[in-house]
C-alpha cells in the first residue's frame, strides 16, 4: 500500500455572492515509502494549495470540494482536528520557504524544540532536550548544545533553515512537505541544505514532497516529478525521464527556456504569454492558448491524464505520427 | 560585440562605501558596516558586465553607487571619464538620462497609483524638460513599442500587469531617455521560469539595436553564463575574480567562485550527493584580517588569515583574482 494516495483533489474559494473558482482542480498522487517527489509550476499553479490540501490545512473561505487524501489508510480530509494533530507535525512535517517567519522570534531554539517533541511524545523534558540537541547534530549545526539557548536572529539565514529541518526531523516522520525550503537563500546555502535534505530522506527512508519552480533542484533531488499548470497535473512521472525527454508542451517549455539549455548568445526559448489566473481560465486545456501544438480539440475539452501526461498531442509519443497528424 | 580597452563607460577606482551601525547605549564602539571595500572595475562600451555573489556581498551596494544613489565614502567613480560622485545633483543631472536602472521587484519599483503613461513620461520630463508634449507622447509610445507592451497599456495601472508585464514597463521607463548605460539590478529573480525568458530576450535584443552596456547584478550563475561578457565575483564587498564569462565557467580560479559553480543545481543531478559543511558570510562589522573567504576556505594558509590578497592579474590566464595561491 502506499504511503500517500491523493485522488481527484478539489479546492474552491468563494468568488462573488455564490460563485465559486477553483484553485486546485482534480490532482491525484501517489508517493510510496521513501520516495521523493518533486512539485513543480509557477505561482499560481497550486503548488503550495496541494501541501495544504494534503494536511486539511486549507484556511477558510477556502475547502477541499471533491477527493480524498490516505496517509496509511486513513482518510486525512475526515479526520477531527484532534485526530489529525497526531499526524501532522508528527508522521508528517512541513518545511516552509522563510525560516524567520516559521520560527518563533521570542522563544529560544531549544525551547521550541522541546515543546514540539513533548507536544506529540510523553517524555521528560530532560529527555527531550538530549534528542533536540540529537537532530541539531544531525543537521550538522556547530557547537549544537550551546545553540539551544540562541534565539532565532542569532542566527544566519542557513543556519536557522538547518534548525528547521531539526524541528521538521524531531519526531521521526514518514513524509516531509518541503514548500521552496530554499528559495529565501543564497546558491551556497541553498546546494547545502538541499544535499542536507536528499541524503536525511535517503539514510531514513523518509519520503519527500518537494515543491519548488526549480527544475535543477528536482532534478538534483527527487525521484518522481509532478509539473503543475492551473491547479492540474499535467505530467508526471520519474524525474529523469521527464528531464531528459518531456511529453507535455509546457513541459517541453520549461525546460527549453531555461539558459543552460540554449546555446551561449543564442536566444532563448521562451513560452509565450503568461498562466492564466484561476478566474479565468480558458476552455478546454488551460495551457493551449500558449500552446504551438493546439487545436481545435485542445480548445474544447480539457485532456485526461494518461500515461503521465495530460495533452491530446504530447511530445515523443507515437514521435513521427502525432507530429505529422499536428502538421496537417 | 565593440569595446576597446581603453575607453570604459564607466570606471570606479577604489571605491568604498561604509554605513555607521547605530550604537549600542552601553557602548563606546561605534560599528561600522563595511560593505564596499576598495572595488575598482571597469566597464567597456557595449558590453554585459555582471556581478554575482551572495546577498551582504555588496553587489546592490556597487549599483547603487555607480547610479549615484548612494554617495561612496571614499573613492571614485567616473562615467566616460568624467568624475561623477563628487558632482552635485543640478551637475548630476544631465548624465542622469544616460544611465537608467532597472529594480528586482516590479511589485514594488512601479508606483501603484500612476498609469503607465505617467510613470513613462515622468523621466523625460524631468530630465529632458526641453521637450514638449507632442515629443513625450511620441517618445512614449516608441519606448512601449521597442519593449513590447501593448499602446492601450498606456492608461492602466501596474495593478492591472502581471509580474513579467511590469518588468517590461519597468524596463521601458529605463530606456524612455536614450540611456547608453543600464545597471539591472536582478531583474529576472521575481518573476516566474517562462517568464524569465522572455525579459531576458527583451534585454538582449535592446542592446542589439541599441548598443545598450549593461551592468548586470544577480546571484543566478546559469543566466551570468548565458548573458555575460566579463563577470565580478563579489564576496563581502570585495571583488574576487574578474574574468571573461568563459574563463570563469572553464576554468575558475578563485576557491569561491568554484564553490559558488559547484553549488549550482544541474539538470543532469548529481552534484548534491555529497555532504556539505555549513558555511556562512563572516561579519560585515568586523570582517577577518586577511581574505574574508578565508574562513570557509578548502586551501586557506595562515597567510590567508593575516593578510588580505589584492586583486592581481594571473599570467596564465588574464583573469583577474583576489587570491594567494590562485595560479
Amino acid at each position: 500500500m502506499a504511503l500517500l494516495d491523493v485522488t481527484d483533489l478539489h479546492v474552491a474559494f468563494p468568488r462573488g455572492k455564490k460563485g465559486e473558482v477553483e484553485a486546485l482542480r482534480g490532482v491525484d498522487l501517489t508517493l510510496e515509502k521513501g520516495q521523493r517527489l518533486g512539485v513543480v509550476g509557477e505561482s499560481g499553479a497550486g503548488k503550495s494549495m496541494l501541501a495544504f490540501a494534503i494536511l486539511n490545512l486549507i484556511a477558510d473561505p477556502g475547502r477541499v470540494t471533491q477527493g480524498s487524501v490516505t496517509f496509511d489508510g486513513q482518510n486525512l480530509l475526515e479526520l477531527s482536528e484532534r485526530q489529525i494533530r497526531r499526524i501532522r507535525g508528527n508522521r508528517i512535517s512541513m518545511i516552509f520557504q522563510d525560516p524567520m517567519v516559521t520560527l518563533n522570534p521570542v522563544l529560544t531554539i531549544g525551547k521550541q524544540m522541546i515543546e514540539t517533541l513533548k507536544a506529540h511524545r510523553s517524555i521528560s523534558t530532560r529527555e527531550a532536550r538530549r534528542l533536540s540537541i540529537e537532530k541539531l547534530n544531525l543537521v550538522a549545526i556547530p557547537s549544537a548544545a550551546s545553540r539551544m539557548d540562541a534565539y532565532p536572529h542569532e542566527l544566519s539565514g542557513g543556519l536557522r533553515q538547518r534548525v528547521v529541518i531539526a524541528i521538521a526531523l524531531l519526531t521521526d516522520p514518514e513524509l516531509i512537505i518541503a514548500d521552496e525550503p530554499t528559495t529565501a537563500l543564497d546558491v551556497t546555502i541553498q546546494a547545502e541544505i538541499m544535499s542536507l535534505i536528499l541524503r536525511l530522506c535517503r539514510d531514513n527512508d523518509v519520503a519527500l514532497i518537494l515543491i519548488t519552480h526549480d527544475l535543477g533542484v528536482v532534478a538534483e533531488v527527487t525521484e518522481r516529478l509532478m509539473i503543475m499548470y492551473a491547479g492540474k497535473c499535467v505530467e508526471t512521472g520519474r524525474t529523469r525521464d521527464i528531464i531528459d525527454a518531456p511529453k507535455h508542451p509546457y513541459a517541453v517549455g520549461l525546460l527549453k527556456a531555461l539558459p543552460q539549455n540554449s546555446a551561449k548568445g543564442a536566444k532563448l526559448y521562451q513560452i509565450p504569454g503568461s498562466m492564466p489566473p484561476i478566474t479565468n481560465l480558458p476552455t478546454g486545456c488551460p495551457y493551449h492558448p500558449r500552446c504551438e501544438r493546439s487545436t481545435d480539440k485542445c480548445r474544447a475539452a480539457m485532456p485526461p491524464l494518461e500515461h503521465g501526461v495530460a495533452c491530446f498531442h504530447p511530445m515523443h509519443e507515437n514521435g513521427a505520427r502525432d507530429d505529422a497528424e499536428a502538421a496537417q | 560585440m565593440t569595446h576597446s580597452i581603453n575607453d570604459p563607460i564607466v570606471e570606479t577606482r577604489g571605491l568604498e562605501m561604509r554605513f555607521s551601525l547605530p550604537t549600542h547605549f552601553l557602548s563606546r564602539k561605534k560599528p561600522v558596516l563595511h560593505a564596499l571595500s576598495g572595488v575598482d572595475i571597469q566597464i567597456q562600451k557595449g558590453e554585459t558586465f555582471c556581478v554575482v555573489g551572495e546577498s551582504g556581498c555588496g553587489k546592490t551596494t556597487l549599483g547603487r553607487a555607480i547610479m549615484g544613489l548612494l554617495t561612496p565614502s571614499s573613492g571614485e567613480i567616473y562615467f566616460r571619464g568624467e568624475r561623477i560622485d563628487t558632482m552635485d545633483e543640478a551637475e548630476r543631472k544631465p548624465i542622469r538620462a544616460d544611465m537608467q536602472m532597472v529594480f528586482q521587484n516590479p511589485y514594488a519599483s512601479l508606483n501603484p497609483r500612476r498609469n503607465v503613461f505617467q510613470t513613462l513620461a515622468e523621466p523625460i520630463r524631468y530630465l529632458m524638460p526641453e521637450k514638449s508634449g507632442a515629443d513625450v507622447r511620441a517618445q512614449v509610445e516608441a519606448v512601449l513599442d521597442a519593449t513590447g507592451c501593448d499602446q492601450s497599456w498606456q492608461r492602466k495601472l501596474p495593478h492591472e500587469f502581471s509580474g513579467g508585464q511590469r518588468q517590461r514597463i519597468a524596463i521601458a521607463r529605463a530606456l524612455v531617455t536614450n540611456p547608453a548605460f543600464i545597471v539591472a539590478d536582478e531583474p529576472i529573480s521575481a518573476l516566474d521560469v517562462s517568464i524569465q525568458a522572455q525579459i531576458l530576450n527583451l534585454l538582449n535584443d535592446l542592446q542589439d539595436e541599441r548598443g545598450l552596456t549593461y551592468m548586470f547584478i544577480t546571484h543566478d550563475l546559469s543566466v551570468v553564463e548565458h548573458f555575460g561578457d566579463r563577470v565580478a565575483v563579489m564576496y563581502l564587498g570585495q571583488v574576487m575574480e574578474l574574468a571573461t564569462t568563459d574563463a570563469i565557467y572553464r576554468d575558475p580560479k578563485h576557491p569561491y567562485t568554484q564553490l559558488l559553480l559547484a553549488a549550482i543545481p544541474r539538470l543532469e543531478g548529481g552534484s548534491f550527493d555529497a555532504p556539505r559543511e555549513p558555511g556562512e558570510l563572516p561579519d560585515p562589522v568586523n570582517p577577518p584580517p586577511g581574505c574574508p573567504f578565508a574562513p570557509r576556505c578548502p586551501i586557506a594558509q595562515n597567510i590567508c588569515r593575516s593578510e588580505r590578497p589584492l586583486l592581481r592579474e594571473l599570467e596564465t590566464s588574464g583573469t583577474m583574482a583576489a587570491c594567494h595561491f590562485a595560479e
